[in-house]
């Protein structure tokens, strides 16, 4: 993966697939402390504690076709190569939650990404989640959250082409401004 | 926090949705799935679906649901775009990128006619 929004859409993924309803997912740059912090929180089933232990392992999965999960694997991997560190909380029937944290300013610190591209990927193509996103720098914040748009809309499907265009819109507006604002280039 | 577009916009874009369907005939939806596990994030699916979205935004197509789901199975052939036209079978296209997926969209989608050359047994 090139970007940290790819590996936050995988780890979404999991989400979903565990069956959760709502996913609150958090990027937090402290341009100061220099670290840059990712979270994906969910209420999906989760995961006893010998799975927790093994999860990072890249032979355990839940695919059944393939023997080989390297979602989990490759993001801990990533964070640990920039001085960051990896953490995943779970607890059955409680849900989830994967915290990677980086060292900003590291050499190998891949960029931020498409963020609102995979938001908009998440939130079309799951409607029946309930999508929460907060995009911090510094003390600014930007916060999603999809539930007073799908009140208002009541019953007209995310995918109406106008829709679609008012939810890029305002993701992609937020988090442009909000990195504006703190003069952070797009392209990091 | 400064927005462009307010929740009372959403309002309006409610109601012209609403209006739109009003005085449409109901016909079936399309379903377009795109896998999105890991393989398939890590070959670009994400760029394929936003692709789907683009050009359904663009050309204000109707009737089209674009949902995601998780690896399909099929991992040497991401990304994989499923069309499900109402009432027909699902087709599964495979190593679809974004500019494959709008030949999908006008050719299959709106014109019917599966793209055979992009086809893999589902």
């Amino acid at each position: 993966m090139r970007e940290l929004a790819l590996h936050i859409l995988d780890i979404a993924e999991n989400s979903i697939s565990a069956g959760a309803s709502r996913i609150r997912i958090s990027v937090e740059e402290n341009l100061d402390k220099d670290r840059l912090t990712i979270t994906i929180e969910d209420n999906g089933k989760g995961m006893d504690a010998e799975t927790l232990a093994k999860i990072t392992d890249p032979f355990i999965t839940s695919r059944t076709t393939r023997k080989v999960g390297l979602g989990i694997p490759f993001f801990k991997a990533a964070a640990e190569s920039c001085e960051g560190h990896f953490k995943i909380q779970s607890q059955p029937g409680h849900g989830t939650t994967v915290t990677a944290e980086f060292k900003r300013s590291h050499i190998d610190r891949m960029p931020l990404g498409d963020l609102a591209g995979t938001l908009q990927t998440l939130i079309i193509g799951t409607p029946d989640v309930h999508w929460i996103f907060d995009y911090c720098i510094n003390d600014e914040v930007f916060h999603f959250d999809d539930e007073p748009i799908k009140e208002i809309l009541d019953g007209v499907p995310l995918s109406e082409p106008s829709v679609m265009r008012y939810i890029r819109d305002t993701l992609r507006t937020g988090i442009d401004d909000l990195r504006q604002d703190a003069g952070v280039p797009t392209n990091q | 926090m400064p927005t462009v577009k307010s929740l009372d916009d959403l309002k309006k874009i409610r109601e012209e949705a609403l209006k739109k369907q009003q005085m449409k005939e109901t016909s079936g939806k399309t379903e377009v799935i795109v896998g999105m596990g890991t393989v398939g994030i890590a070959a670009g699916a994400r760029e394929t679906l936003k692709a789907i979205l683009d050009m359904i935004e663009e050309d204000n197509l109707e009737d089209i649901i674009v949902r995601q789901t998780g690896n399909i199975g099929l991992d040497s052939f991401e990304p994989i775009v499923q069309v499900v036209l109402p009432g027909k079978e699902k087709v599964t296209y495979g190593r679809v990128n974004g500019e494959m997926a709008r030949k999908i969209i006008k050719q299959h989608i709106l014109g019917g006619e599966i793209v055979k050359e992009y086809q893999i047994e589902g």
